[in-house]
């Protein structure tokens, strides 16, 4: 099939970007929308233009690193699939298609379709772990997680740190991201130590790093590849106020 | 001695015995007390001297994330690198199925002992025995860790650990996060990476690419890395350089391996001194989502797990191209089961894609191009329901719809093999150290552990291993037993690295010719896949030392890299990589050459049973073949013989 692309084109951070139009023809149906840029970036490379940059690694959908914007929904039309997962099967001949970067203050453009994600790393920092050093662990069953936790556990955990939920947000909030961490964490028993600490060191950082605030809109679910539920927000403003109390306290 | 392959073309030489140190340090006693022993008699850093050694960590995988958190939990300074833009997205992330560890928690007859016996004969009698006892030992040490760290692995109802048997073994010892096992153990490296991070004790540079290792006075001093933003070149200077950077299974170009994967690091390594070991010894995973077209820019395994439920088949009649529920059963061939009555579906990862490659040669195969079997759940989903199936496998099956657009609920899989692990690597000895002091390999990127063929979840082990268990004592005992004068990146080794980088990054840009990078290596990946993959014989190999020179001048003269050195440039960091393949390609065909036995991974035509089994060669061919780079001579073979004390060297039979 044929298609006409709108892609952003921005040549480094702090520059202006535009949308520019490209041709991309003879698509095959299964190839991976990522495939199909492929296809367009060694055409634009033969006539001599610069490729379109994207962000890419595993392209099965577990690494996280990519994710555009497509004709307005992060990682496209396909419920619960990442860019790199998704197939031009779900496109028709002749359509128009806008790609474009995650946008959010917090997330500045790099490159053409790369943002820089590395405030995701800096929340993960200030307290996304269970502080065990290498070595003098207890014996993996000597702690019981009922099954129930430790699912709830790996529900949350499944998060690929994409960033899509930022860039759905109307807000550009990352609270999705960090209260899936949270979640994951304070639902095992091993957790339970850091757990009031690890939300308030977890949520400051987030605040600081210029993401938005929640105002219950959905979004972020809708459109997270790994379906990670709003749930996780609800859980981790609980232990926020909690945490607030206690230090009240 | 010098050996000609075919006239005028190229040869390798073997080095005199003892020219290189190829002394594996093992240290003495009884295989199990080993490691403890030698734990002991390392030397120790003093708690409060650790803070004046820097080490670099280059990689951020389970071996790399692992190795930089704990070595920065122990007090000494530490810098991380990695390409990705975060720490997080190390291909180890990617896989699926589980990590073996001898808990024997189900009972059922595991032990240290069966566990590293499983290993060395998995890997067809071409590992070193010690180091895979160590692994064996510490395996059990990573679950706890793990389980400490908060990876949610799969739990019994009453809270326990729960585990599954994988990849053909006779004990569960496989433990397991759903299908994203992987994921969740770089995610606890990652964690306890990052809260160095957040501590200070180790800065992390994403977005880097390291291009040279910098040697001092014959001691690896630090590296050279471009800026992959900025394409600002630095250098890095250092005590000691863990270089934990992954296999180079993309000189295939369509593998399991994550884009980005590469084997700069481990070949600027090896330009520099570093000995490179069994590159021949490839592997290549039986269930993976066959190529669609020409367009694939790479493969997707399906979990080895499958195997437990899945039957493979194929029609018995070649160019059957009738759809598959139309195929009655006595026309099928359940060709695993039939050849292997004990192990059937579960035989080895080679033994299943080796089987699957001869009856698509024999033209049965299924699917677009013949190049498929059948992976049929029809069985099973009549056996335990179809809810059970979906409960054990619905992540899997939807990744399969997903990219296929068949449901394999109704229709059976198609698979076929692909390249997803490389056993080779930088030459080690038992304290990961390659022959470059200072220079320590590990995870994948070191030749250790998996000899000729890697058993399902035993990759994450060895990762872990590595990282949290081995290298936090080995890298001490090193910095405290050596002398390490100060240097600085002022020194002459930095300088004229950092400008050889600069310089071939330049070359690059400057070709501006007519063919894209990408297009040279799918044309470098057909070949060695062609010639060097699942099957190897005198003849291919030979044609692709011929060949590959060949696409390789063409490349040095006619690539495209557009753009400039700058900037963020992806066409210039493939460019980089494509380069460095051409050179290990040639390196890996060579070994495979030389190596006129077929062991694991490697299957050489002509040396294989009456059954057509792969046939050892264990009077000519029982060592490490470790290859010395001699620049534009051909490359030196070194010899590590391997020594089986514990364990009787019998041929494979899964029969």
């Amino acid at each position: 099939m044929n298609l006409t692309l709108k892609v952003w084109r921005q040549p480094a951070p702090g520059q202006s970007g535009r949308l520019v139009t490209y041709p991309a023809t003879d698509i095959s149906p299964d190839m991976s929308f990522l495939e199909m840029l492929d296809v367009v970036n060694e055409g634009l490379i033969t006539t001599g233009e610069e490729p379109i940059a994207f962000d890419h690694d595993c392209r099965e959908g577990i690494c996280g690193m990519c994710g555009v914007v497509i004709d307005g929904i992060a990682h496209g039309p396909e419920r619960a699939t990442t860019t790199c997962q998704l197939h031009m099967r779900h496109f028709h001949d002749g359509q128009t298609i806008t790609i474009e970067p995650w946008r959010a203050e917090a997330f500045p453009v790099i490159k053409d379709l790369i943002v820089d994600r590395s405030a995701f790393d800096r929340i993960i920092e200030a307290g996304g772990f269970i502080s065990t050093d290498t070595g003098g662990t207890p014996d993996a069953n000597a702690v019981l997680v009922p099954k129930v936790a430790a699912d709830r556990a790996m529900d949350a955990a499944a998060c690929i740190g994409c960033g899509a939920c930022v860039a759905a947000c109307p807000n550009a909030s990352a609270m999705l991201f960090t209260a899936a961490k949270i979640t994951h964490l304070g639902s095992l028993p091993q957790g339970q130590p850091e757990r009031y600490q690890r939300v308030v060191s977890m949520v400051k950082a987030m605040d600081e790093e210029g993401f938005g605030t929640c105002t219950n809109i959905g979004e972020c679910a809708a459109v997270c590849p790994k379906e990670i539920s709003m749930d996780t927000i609800a859980a981790m403003n609980r232990d926020l106020i909690r945490a607030t109390i206690r230090r009240a306290d | 001695m010098t050996t000609t392959l075919s006239p005028g073309v190229t040869s390798w030489t073997e080095g005199r015995p003892g020219a290189v140190d190829l002394d594996a340090h093992t240290p003495d006693g009884p295989i199990a007390q080993k490691w403890d022993k030698h734990k002991f008699e390392m030397k120790l850093v003093n708690p409060a001297n650790k803070r004046r050694y820097h080490v670099i960590v280059v990689g951020s995988g389970l071996a790399g994330g692992a190795a930089a958190a704990s070595l920065a939990e122990l007090g000494y300074r530490v810098s991380c690198f990695c390409y990705q833009d975060s720490p997080r997205r190390a291909h180890s992330i990617a896989a699926q199925g589980g990590i073996n560890a001898a808990k024997n928690y189900p009972n059922d007859g595991d032990s240290v002992y069966r566990l590293f016996y499983d290993t060395i004969k998995g890997g067809d009698y071409r590992a070193r025995e010690a180091n895979v006892y160590r692994l064996a030992q510490v395996s059990v040490n990573i679950i706890d860790q793990c389980a400490a760290q908060g990876v949610p692995f799969a739990r019994e109802y009453g809270g326990l650990l729960d585990n599954r048997s994988f990849g053909g073994a006779q004990v569960s010892r496989t433990f397991y996060a759903r299908g994203q096992t992987g994921q969740q153990l770089l995610l606890g490296a990652y964690q306890a990476l990052a809260r160095q991070i957040g501590k200070g004790a180790v800065k992390m540079h994403p977005r880097s690419e390291m291009l040279d290792l910098v040697v001092v006075d014959g001691q690896a001093r630090g590296i050279t890395t471009r800026d992959l933003v900025t394409g600002e070149v630095t250098s890095h200077s250092a005590d000691a350089v863990v270089l934990a950077t992954g296999g180079y299974g993309n000189v295939f170009f369509l593998s399991t391996n994550a884009k980005g994967c590469n084997t700069t690091a481990i070949w600027r390594a090896h330009m520099r001194g570093a000995l490179l070991a069994n590159p021949c010894f490839t592997q290549i995973h039986p269930t993976c989502i066959p190529v669609s077209g020409d367009h694939q820019s790479k493969l997707t395994l399906m979990s080895e797990s499958l195997r437990n439920d899945g039957r493979i088949w194929v029609p018995k009649t070649a160019g059957d191209t009738r759809s598959p529920d139309l195929i009655p059963e006595e026309e099928r061939d359940y060709f695993l089961e039939r050849k292997y009555p004990s192990f059937g579906n579960l035989v080895p990862r080679d033994v299943a894609s080796r089987n699957a490659k001869e009856v698509c040669d024999q033209g049965m195969g299924v699917g677009p191009g013949g190049r498929g079997v059948y992976l049929d759940f029809a069985d099973a989903s009549q056996r335990l329901g179809t809810d059970v199936i979906r409960e054990r496998y619905g992540n899997l099956f939807d990744m399969y719809q997903r990219i296929t657009d068949e449901d394999p609920y109704r229709v059976p899989m198609r698979v076929y093999p692909a390249i997803h692990y490389t056993m080779g690597g930088l030459w080690v000895d038992y304290n990961l150290m390659s022959t470059i002091p200072g220079c320590f390999v590990a995870g994948e990127a070191n030749f250790a552990d998996q000899g000729a063929n890697r058993l399902g979840a035993s990759a994450l082990m060895q990762g872990l291993a590595d990282g949290y268990f081995i290298l936090p004592y080995t890298i001490g005992n090193y910095l405290a037993g050596t002398k390490l004068p100060a240097v600085t990146t002022e020194a002459t080794p930095f300088v004229e690295s950092a400008q050889a980088v600069s310089d071939r990054t330049k070359r690059l840009l400057s070709i501006k010719g007519n063919r894209t990078v990408d297009s040279f290596h799918r044309e470098l990946g057909l070949l060695v896949w062609e010639h060097c993959g699942m099957a190897r014989n005198d003849a291919g190999l030979r044609h692709c030392l011929d060949e590959i020179p060949r696409i390789e001048a063409e490349f040095w003269s006619n690539v495209n890299v557009p753009g400039s050195g700058e900037e963020l440039n992806q066409s210039l960091e493939k460019a980089g990589r494509v380069s460095d393949f051409f050179q290990l390609a040639k390196l890996m065909v060579t070994d495979a050459l030389h190596r006129t036995e077929s062991c694991g991974g490697h299957f050489r035509e002509e040396s294989q049973t009456a059954e057509g089994e792969a046939l050892r060669d264990d009077d000519a061919f029982a060592y490490v073949a470790a290859w010395e780079y001699a620049g534009d001579a051909p490359p030196v073979l070194h010899k590590e013989p391997l020594e089986f004390d514990e364990v009787h060297l019998s041929q494979r039979s899964y029969k």
